[in-house]
């Protein structure tokens, strides 16, 4: 019917979703600014529900949407979280790079 | 009933309440007060007492009293009661009557001490759980009394507790009675088994009914009621804590262990009396054991220096010789001497208190000598006792001791030949005491001299009442006119004692026993008082009397047969189990320690480090559930 999947097949979501993952993977891996890391995150986590939702049209079910929009809420919640972390950081030792924040060392 | 009830309750709370008073109150009631307290709790008990006996002796019927179910498990019921028949009654009769004047007498001998209140407590609970023990009406509520007079004793043995012996003859005293407790248990346990009661009512009718029991367990059964009465009573084996129990004041000497606690045993042996008549082997025994001990503690007796222990193996021997009369079923005949020993022994060790007193602590006769002047009343009523134990006739002790040594005639010869040596050596030790105490030059510091007093009314009324009922008490069991027997014959129907009749015989033997008391007064004259001899120092004791003077080394073959090697086994388990134990554990903590002190490594602090892990962490996840796939 009026599937998208049929103009643009659901290998290109997968591809893309991996694509979007690994990208993110090596921004948490290779950045050291704590706020790109942080964009990284938000990148794999997104990549993650554009799957859900692809597989979800692709199986003609919605849950995986319902599943999204909690992903999302958290998500943004951690955002807020995460964000008010960085900006107190930033306060306290007037940077952001990861590799300043060596305190919790063993 | 209900009225029954209620005196009986009061009968055994009162010292109770007496003892919670001075445990809580004692200090701030201030010395007198508490003593009074003590004092009144205890003649309150007296009273009921007497009421009980009046009643009883008339009636002649014995008291039951049910108090609550205690124990039911399937058919085996044990319920909380008391039993009120001649035997208690008369238990009673002395255990508070002897009680009360002991406490009167404690309120001036103690009254310099700190701790006066929690004397009078101590000695108040003692009272409490004598009368538990006496009129429980099963053999379990009598254990719990067993068990608390023990419990008192021990608190009274170390009542001086800043002195290291006397806690250890404190220690020494409890450990002893929880050899004999064992047993005594162990032969509740086995009656229980066999009979499915402890009641000892329902064990008579069980127990004359029973002829399909086998009687190697009835013998094992008295067997073990016998070794708590050795430890109870301070027989052979288990004696020894008795003379070392003398740590305690001279009051708790007096009331515990001379006149009420220690014939606890007798008392039980009487009680279970259906249970040994069926068992002439166990009797034998136990006349035999009485027989020995009372020897061999004389013997002791007759070379010790310190008042108390002349007096405490005074106790032992005449312990054993009322063991000795129920050995051969003859109970009314122990029960006489255990009454007639109680007026006696009191007043010898209130009296010997009284002199300590009067010398501001010393115990040492070598020290004494010559206090006839200085204190008459002590010095009259002591010898008033002295004789009736050594069986000078018309005082008390010339009836009890010569019943005694008539059964023991007719039933055992041997056993007569040591008994009456024993009873030589009494009448010899006894005024040995009295005529190195009394007569003669004092030996003690001139400052002592100087300070001789006789001691206050307190003490001395005590003593007074004691030395009349010392004198007089033989009246209830006169021979061939006996009020006690008869008194007693609803209890032991078999007639154990059969009625000697006052033949040639008996008044040979009477004769034999008068003049052996005198021989041995006689000697002890010769030696003392014509001759002037003190006793040598400690140092210059030879030959035979220094094994007698160190009561035949008894103590040292049981700390090498028993103490040194449990000692040493405990030091094994402390040196080499427990340390494998310790090091086990503290291995245990070690390796973890390490482990950690290397772990922490990892922990360096690089957030990059971290979340590198992470994903190599997570591609592993993945990967591995590619792979089982």
């Amino acid at each position: 019917m009026n599937n998208i999947l049929t103009q643009i097949g659901i290998e290109n979501y997968i591809f893309l979703c991996v694509t979007l993952f690994c990208i993110g993977i090596f921004g948490v891996l290779y950045r050291r600014n704590a706020i790109i890391v942080f964009m990284s995150i938000e990148i794999m986590l997104n990549a993650v529900n554009l799957l859900f939702v692809a597989f979800s049209t692709y199986h003609q079910d919605a849950q995986g949407q319902v599943f999204v929009f909690f992903s999302m809420a958290v998500a943004a919640a951690e955002v807020a979280v995460g964000l008010a972390i960085l900006v107190s950081i930033f306060r306290n030792i007037g940077s952001i790079s990861i590799d300043n924040l060596k305190n919790l060392k063993g | 009933m209900a009225m029954d009830t209620n005196l009986a309750l009061v009968l055994l709370l009162t010292p109770f309440l007496g003892f919670l008073i001075n445990v809580f109150f004692g200090k701030s009631l201030g010395k007198s007060v508490s003593g009074i307290v003590g004092t009144l709790s205890v003649v309150i008990s007296f009273i009921v007492t007497v009421s009980f006996f009046l009643q009883i002796n008339q009636t002649k019927q014995a008291i039951t009293i049910q108090l609550f179910d205690w124990i039911q498990i399937s058919n085996f019921n044990v319920s909380f009661g008391f039993l009120l028949d001649q035997l208690s009654v008369l238990w009673l009769l002395f255990v508070t009557g002897i009680g009360s004047l002991i406490h009167l007498y404690s309120i001036s001998y103690m009254h310099d001490d700190e701790k006066i209140h929690s004397f009078f407590a101590y000695l108040n609970l003692f009272i409490f759980f004598m009368i538990t023990l006496v009129v429980g009406s099963n053999l379990l509520v009598m254990f719990i009394g067993w068990e608390g007079v023990g419990l008192c004793s021990y608190l009274l043995i170390g009542f001086w507790y800043k002195n290291q012996d006397y806690n250890d003859a404190a220690k020494k005293a409890f450990i002893m009675n929880r050899i004999g407790d064992l047993g005594l248990l162990i032969g509740i346990f086995i009656l229980g088994g066999l009979f499915s009661t402890l009641d000892f009512a329902s064990l008579q009718t069980a127990i004359a009914g029973a002829h399909n029991v086998d009687t190697l367990w009835l013998s094992i059964a008295a067997l073990a009621l016998f070794i708590g009465a050795c430890g109870k009573s301070a027989q052979i084996p288990l004696y020894t804590w008795l003379p070392d129990a003398m740590a305690g004041p001279t009051p708790v000497s007096a009331l515990i262990h001379a006149a009420t606690m220690v014939t606890a045993g007798i008392f039980m042996v009487s009680r279970m009396h259906f249970l040994f008549d069926l068992t002439p082997e166990i009797q034998t025994i136990i006349a035999v054991i009485g027989g020995v001990t009372s020897f061999v503690a004389a013997t002791i007796g007759l070379v010790q220096n310190d008042i108390k222990k002349v007096l405490a193996y005074s106790t032992v021997s005449q312990l054993g010789l009322m063991f000795l009369a129920l050995g051969f079923g003859a109970y009314e005949v122990a029960i006489f001497h255990v009454i007639t020993h109680a007026f006696f022994k009191a007043c010898l060790f209130l009296g010997s208190g009284s002199v300590i007193h009067g010398l501001h602590g010393e115990q040492d006769m070598r020290k004494m000598g010559g206090l006839k002047k200085a204190m008459p009343i002590t010095f009259w009523t002591m010898l008033i006792s002295s004789l009736a134990i050594s069986g000078v006739p018309l005082f008390s002790g010339f009836f009890s001791k010569d019943e005694i040594l008539m059964t023991a005639f007719h039933h055992n010869i041997p056993l007569w030949v040591v008994g009456s040596i024993a009873s030589i050596m009494t009448a010899f030790y006894m005024f040995r005491l009295m005529f190195l105490t009394f007569f003669n030059d004092f030996r003690g510091t001139e400052e002592q001299k100087h300070h001789l007093h006789e001691s206050p009314a307190l003490i001395t009324f005590p003593l007074i009442v004691l030395a009349i009922l010392a004198t007089i008490g033989g009246a209830i069991s006169l021979p061939g006119n006996s009020w006690l027997n008869e008194y007693l014959a609803p209890l032991f129907t078999k007639a154990a004692s059969e009625e000697h009749g006052l033949g040639t015989t008996e008044y040979i033997l009477m004769a034999i026993a008068v003049v052996g008391g005198l021989v041995g007064i006689g000697i002890a004259y010769a030696k003392y008082i014509k001759q002037n001899t003190v006793p040598n120092e400690d140092a210059e004791i030879t030959g035979f009397s220094k094994v007698l003077y160190n009561k035949y080394y008894v103590d040292e073959i049981y700390d090498s047969l028993f103490v040194a090697p449990v000692n040493s086994l405990s030091k094994f388990f402390r040196d080499y189990v427990e340390t494998g134990i310790s090091s086990l554990v503290f291995g245990l903590g070690k390796v973890t320690n390490e482990l950690s002190f290397q772990g922490k490594k990892l922990q360096n602090g690089s957030v990059g480090l971290y979340l590198f892990a992470f994903v190599l962490g997570m591609c592993a996840i993945v990967s591995f559930l590619f792979l089982a796939q």
